[in-house]
């Protein structure tokens, strides 16, 4: 997929209280960083009216009360950031990392993936903990990360048949992307571990463990250590 | 206080509030009630400030008993309804009092009716909303539709000292056939400029229509030549219309946060409660406007409903 930086950011409307600003062309970390850099600015000096400002790949929605806002007062404040400056001072990410358990009754297509590019299970294991995974976006499901740096050869086709039920925690492969299942809920996704984590946690004073943005690191455990974190976690 | 048990929970039942704001970001829903105006409406006849929760209810209504004096008020979709077999009417407020009986049967028109209780439904606030939250199973009451047996609270407040009901003539109706406006977007280049199909042909509410979307079914919306059959991931907003590989439009709702097909174009936030309140097999048809035009009618219709006189 091609890639571009737009010069100044494409504005496309979502209705009378939603609009789209687009600051490039496809899946690139140079874009998203514009994208967080932005959400960042316009989180830390909130404009009155917004309701929600959402980073995605490309791109942030905003959610905006008509009664006291306009798209076109957004992007006069978008005039004033230097963007390119706040994509650079928003490098100091963060790692999260998450201990994984695969393989087992927790990783049931860790060897389908394992044979589909000739690897051993703990070469499959090693390749996918090994790098530091972009979270572009957050969505779809709470807490579900939109992951980016999968290794090429771990890349494998979804499942024919999606399962009803992949059990909260579930780490999987799905073509080129990898991910986590932070609820339970039906998936289609080749599953290769768990978590012990809570991912999401309602409850929780910070329901979630990371945003679009941070990076993600994969830990392997042991079952052991996968039992003595979900106890501490309490289930 | 303990408010009222659920008798029979009716079709689909839920506990909803405005919605739940600030983390569609972290991918959770807005949620909230679909038809704002019945809701408000719902909670202003009680005596309650419209930001309180209400029961959304689809289709079939449900039976419940109360335990203690309120003032509860049913708006929305047409159902009968009774008090101990007694027949009652809605966008009415009504005393209800320990052991007595509110039944709800089958729609006579529109989909989702409302029940507002003096003080608001009782429930933790999760995440800065009352609202239910089903594919998450979190929110409202235990994060699921209501079931026999449950028992809901509602904040004791001092009760209304007379009736209130809604001026007959801003009672709406709810037609088997409703025209949305749209305001062209988020990806209308990827569409055919003057968008025919959608503007002049009408389309068929079908029966894979929830809180998620509604699934619609009439002339084909195909994409461009030459433009990608998808697009990058992006948030959803309530009232989009995107088009899937089959051509046939889908409009998001509030259960929704992402999605990766192109919207042609977004029902405007006024027109929602009213595609809120068809069923499977209702038709719709969609208006474009700009979005001066939208505004204008947002403002204007927040100013009608602001000066609705309840007595």
């Amino acid at each position: 997929m091609t890639t571009q930086i737009f010069d100044r950011p494409v504005c496309r409307l979502a209705g009378d209280t939603g609009f789209l600003a687009e600051f490039g062309e496809g899946i690139d970390p140079q874009v998203n960083a514009r994208v967080r850099a932005v959400a960042r600015a316009l989180e830390a000096d909130p404009v009155p009216g917004i309701r929600e400002v959402i980073p995605t790949y490309r791109s942030l929605l905003f959610i905006y009360d008509p009664a006291v806002t306009h798209p076109d007062r957004l992007f006069e404040v978008m005039e004033t950031l230097d963007i390119d400056r706040a994509a650079m001072d928003d490098q100091a990410v963060r790692v999260v990392e998450i201990p994984v358990c695969y393989g087992g009754e927790f990783g049931p297509d860790i060897d389908t993936v394992g044979q589909h590019a000739s690897l051993s299970r703990q070469e499959v294991i090693q390749i996918h903990s090994a790098p530091e995974y972009l979270i572009y976006m957050v969505g779809f499901t709470p807490g579900f990360a939109f992951l980016g740096g999968l290794d090429d050869r771990l890349v494998t086709p979804r499942l024919k048949t999606p399962r009803t039920r992949v059990p909260r925690g579930s780490v999987g492969i799905a073509n080129n992307q990898t991910g986590m299942y932070p609820i339970t809920s039906p998936g289609g996704w080749q599953v290769i571990g768990r978590t012990p984590l809570n991912l999401f946690a309602p409850d929780r004073e910070n329901p979630f463990l990371y945003r679009a943005g941070d990076k993600i690191r994969f830990v392997p455990i042991s079952l052991a250590e996968y039992d003595r974190l979900a106890g501490k976690e309490g289930g | 206080m303990q408010a009222f048990e659920v008798v029979s929970p009716g079709g689909f039942t839920t506990v909803q509030d405005k919605g739940r704001f600030g983390f569609q970001q972290m991918g959770v829903p807005i949620c909230g009630v679909l038809d704002t105006f019945a809701a408000d409406m719902a909670n202003r006849l009680v005596g309650n400030d419209d930001s309180l929760a209400v029961l959304e209810i689809t289709v079939t209504g449900p039976s419940l008993r109360f335990f203690a004096p309120l003032e509860i008020a049913v708006t929305g979709a047409e159902m009968d309804m009774t008090l101990n077999g007694r027949p009652m009417a809605q966008w009415r407020s009504m005393r209800v009092g320990p052991d007595d009986v509110l039944t709800l049967s089958q729609v006579r028109s529109g989909c989702r009716a409302y029940l507002a209780v003096s003080g608001g439904i009782d429930v933790p606030r999760v995440m800065g909303s009352f609202s239910t939250y089903v594919g998450g199973g979190l929110g409202g009451y235990q994060g699921r539709p209501l079931k026999i047996g449950d028992i809901l609270d509602a904040r004791e407040v001092p009760l209304l000292t007379r009736d209130l009901a809604m001026p007959e003539n801003m009672i709406p109706e709810y037609p088997s056939h409703v025209v949305l406006r749209v305001v062209p977007g988020p990806q209308n280049d990827y569409f055919d400029p003057k968008m025919t199909a959608l503007f002049t042909s009408q389309y068929m509410v079908t029966p894979k229509a929830d809180r998620m979307g509604y699934r619609l079914m009439g002339e084909k919306i195909p994409i461009r030549p030459g433009m990608p059959k998808s697009i990058v991931s992006e948030p959803s907003m309530p009232g989009g219309i995107q088009i899937p590989a089959d051509e046939q439009p889908i409009i998001l709702l509030v259960e929704q946060t992402v999605g990766g097909y192109a919207k042609i174009a977004t029902v405007i936030s006024t027109d929602i409660p009213k595609l809120a309140q068809t069923t499977p097999g209702d038709t719709l048809s969609f208006e474009g406007i700009d979005l001066a035009a939208a505004h204008r009618i947002y403002h204007e219709a927040r100013r009608k409903q602001a000066d609705i006189r309840l007595d």
